[in-house]
């Protein structure tokens, strides 16, 4: 299994935010999250990259076997943990070129690689840049500094991309994307997926589900994943609305048979 | 009054054992020693000078120009002059010191080692016929109406007293005249190199620089002044220099103060910008223990342009002040200003940046931005812009920020595989590059990157990545 995760607790300021999560994905396996605002889905995002903010109370995470709660952001990073941000940070100052550059220098390093050629990594880049249809302006810009919504989110795809992760977790990457940009985000990621790599796919809708579509679909409500299901879930909810799913939750708190 | 008189108010003030009296020590000497090689003229405003330092004082921190700036360890010091009518006489770098400092894409150099001009590492050979460049002595023998038409006539010595203090002991410094309408294509250094030697009683050194740059119309060049001296010596370094930008002259001036962080240095700087001129300053200031830069700029001309760039990048317990002081006198003048300031340990910094917009400079337009960022909890900024604006159709700007690095940032660096330290560098790097990304002399930027890759932990990450 390359990610487990047990019992998780996990609060911010004294507040429990997540209260209980398990999951279990493997390599070549698409997951998806789904929950209403304040669910805690961004919380998991942030927890399995290492926030420090976020406290984890009670449970663990395993990632290819080993305590992830132990490693340092960067060290999961160069283990093959990547996170698309749902707020991507402006960087003024540092360009996406220099940043990408380091943080794959980085990866490469730790795994014993030397430093990137400069061509190849401008050929590496270009290639992938075509991936998510960006620009090349956008290259020597500081990273997302005065990018559109649609760019930010498309730069992460991009930075996905160029360093190739075992386990990519997509935090509402699809939150505010037009149609066109969706399918640019969708076909970007669909294009990354393989056997030896894995996506937790976090989202507020359905919609980018009908692009990337999911081998699991869990339903995340006040920090319990309340059922859990295949790709048909996420249309059942689009359908009936969280409304259904906190019932659900409602109906499990009272001790009655789930999903009757 | 006469030398002798005024030899005789030195001994009585220094018999009077203040703070000021060593300081006075050695200007009967220094006169004597000029004798016959300036005009009385000259003579006269170094008497001043003095005088005037001797009614001023040490500047204490209940005045408001020196509110948060203590000079003590400078009042409390016993310093020696090195030059003429002075015990040491002169004295020469060791081997192999001064060379680190030079820039090898200037066209010449001008070295004085403790103040004192140093021939044997200067080379003037590149310099095109017509522009001057020598040291402020050799200047008031050859070229006395070229100098008394603007020495001291800019910086004022009235209220400011290490100009007073600089202005009694002027005897050396660079001298610089481009003539109307030459174009100098190679920037032109002068290096002020501190031995950090002591006299015989192990008294550190003091130096006061004496520096004027004359550029006539529509002249062109670029300067590079560096201060500097070799790690954790202790000594005092007093300049003062006068810039004159005659009509459509075009200066890029770059000061690099890089002194040892057991030095201080109290710096005045006055521009005097003539119609239709264009100047740009580049003041990067890295060492020094107690630092002050006062830069005056005057736009007395329509039309000029200033741009006063600057860096400031302390730690341990260095302290640096900067008070900008730019007066608009006339109309269609625009100013630029952008300092930004990089504070870890227990360093301090002052930015005091006045605009100063006359009654008739209409069109006016002035920028100004000090921005500072503090590595540690215990560095402390002061930073205050003033504007006094005495005329009514003119756009000015002023804004001051004093941050920390973006934990959010930090956090995007980290989760993408860039290790803590390195993401933190990378960020201060980024903080800096929007003023090193501005100088021109390639030389100098390259220098400042390495600087920034040497002094940032894990910097050989962000030299990989830049």
């Amino acid at each position: 299994m390359l990610l487990e995760i047990q019992n998780l607790h996990v609060s911010v300021d004294g507040n429990e935010i997540l209260k209980g999560v398990d999951l279990a994905l493997d390599r070549g396996e698409v997951h998806a999250i789904m929950g209403p605002n304040g669910s805690g889905k961004s919380t998991l995002a942030q927890v399995l990259a290492g926030r420090e903010e976020y406290e984890v109370t009670e449970g663990r995470i395993l990632y290819d076997g080993e305590d992830l709660l132990e490693m340092a952001p960067e060290e999961r990073a160069r283990e093959g943990i990547f996170l698309a941000f749902q707020y991507p940070v402006e960087i003024p100052g540092v360009s996406n070129t220099y940043f990408l550059k380091a943080a794959l220098n980085a990866i490469r390093k730790h795994r014993g690689e030397p430093a990137i050629d400069a061509m190849d990594f401008l050929a590496l880049v270009r290639e992938k840049m075509k991936l998510v249809k960006m620009e090349e302006t956008l290259l020597n810009r500081p990273v997302n500094e005065g990018f559109s919504g649609g760019e930010k989110k498309r730069n992460e795809i991009f930075h996905m991309s160029v360093l190739d992760p075992t386990l990519a977790v997509l935090d509402e990457t699809d939150s505010g994307l037009d149609i066109d940009a969706l399918r640019i985000v969708a076909d970007g990621v669909s294009s990354l997926r393989g056997p030896e790599r894995a996506f937790l796919v976090i989202t507020h809708y359905q919609r980018i589900l009908n692009y990337i579509v999911p081998d699991r679909v869990h339903v995340l409500v006040d920090g319990r994943i309340v059922q859990s299901g295949g790709p048909e879930l996420a249309e059942e909810l689009e359908v009936k609305g969280y409304g259904w799913a906190e019932e659900h939750l409602a109906a499990q708190a009272a001790g009655a048979p789930a999903g009757a | 009054m006469g030398a002798d008189a005024m030899a005789a108010v030195t001994e009585e003030i220094r018999k009077s054992e203040t703070p000021e009296s060593s300081f006075l020590a050695g200007y009967g000497e220094l006169e004597r020693a000029r004798a016959g090689r300036e005009s009385e003229a000259v003579a006269k405003l170094r008497r001043r000078g003095i005088e005037r330092f001797a009614e001023l004082g040490f500047p204490s921190m209940r005045q408001e120009e020196w509110r948060f700036t203590n000079v003590a360890p400078i009042a409390k010091g016993d310093f020696h002059r090195v030059g003429p009518g002075t015990e040491v006489g002169t004295r020469t770098a060791p081997e192999g010191a001064v060379e680190p400092w030079l820039i090898e894409s200037a066209g010449t150099h001008l070295v004085f080692v403790d103040g004192q001009l140093a021939p044997e590492h200067s080379d003037l050979a590149g310099l095109p016929p017509g522009t001057v460049l020598s040291g402020l002595g050799d200047a008031l023998l050859e070229h006395p109406e070229l100098v008394e038409a603007h020495l001291a006539r800019h910086a004022s010595f009235e209220a400011h007293p290490f100009v007073a203090l600089n202005t009694g002991h002027m005897a050396e410094g660079a001298f610089l005249f481009v003539p109307p309408r030459a174009l100098v294509t190679e920037p032109i250094h002068v290096l002020y190199y501190s031995t950090g030697a002591t006299d015989a009683q192990g008294r550190p050194a003091v130096a006061y620089p004496r520096n004027l740059m004359i550029l006539g119309e529509a002249a062109q060049a670029t300067l590079v002044e560096t201060y500097a001296g070799p790690e954790g010596v202790e000594y005092f370094n007093c300049p003062v220099t006068e810039i004159v930008c005659g009509p459509a002259a075009v200066l890029d001036h770059y000061k690099m103060q890089q002194e040892s962080t057991g030095a201080f240095h109290m710096a005045t700087f006055q521009l005097h910008q003539e119609r239709g001129s264009s100047y740009a300053l580049h003041s990067i200031s890295l060492g020094g223990a107690l630092v002050r830069n006062d830069v005056n700029t005057r736009l007395d001309g329509p039309g000029c342009e200033s741009i006063l760039n600057g860096l400031y990048m302390v730690r341990g317990r260095q302290f640096v002040d900067h008070h900008m002081k730019v007066e608009h006198a006339a109309p269609h003048c625009h100013s630029f200003e952008l300092f930004k300031g990089i504070l870890d340990e227990r360093s301090r910094a002052v930015f005091n940046g006045l605009i100063h917009v006359h009654p008739g400079a209409q069109k006016t337009d002035a920028k100004q931005s000090n921005q500072n960022l503090l590595l540690s909890d215990q560095a402390l900024v002061n930073s205050h812009p003033q504007l006094l604006i005495f005329a009514d159709d003119v756009r000015c700007t002023h804004g001051s920020t004093v941050g920390q690095l973006d934990d959010d940032a930090v956090f995007y660096l980290r989760s993408r595989g860039i290790g803590d330290e390195a993401a933190r560098s990378l960020l201060v790097y980024a903080f800096a590059s929007d003023i090193v990304g501005r100088i021109k002399v390639s030389e100098l930027r390259r220098d400042l990157e390495e600087f920034l890759f040497t002094r940032l932990p894990k910097g050989e990450v962000v030299r990989q990545a830049v």
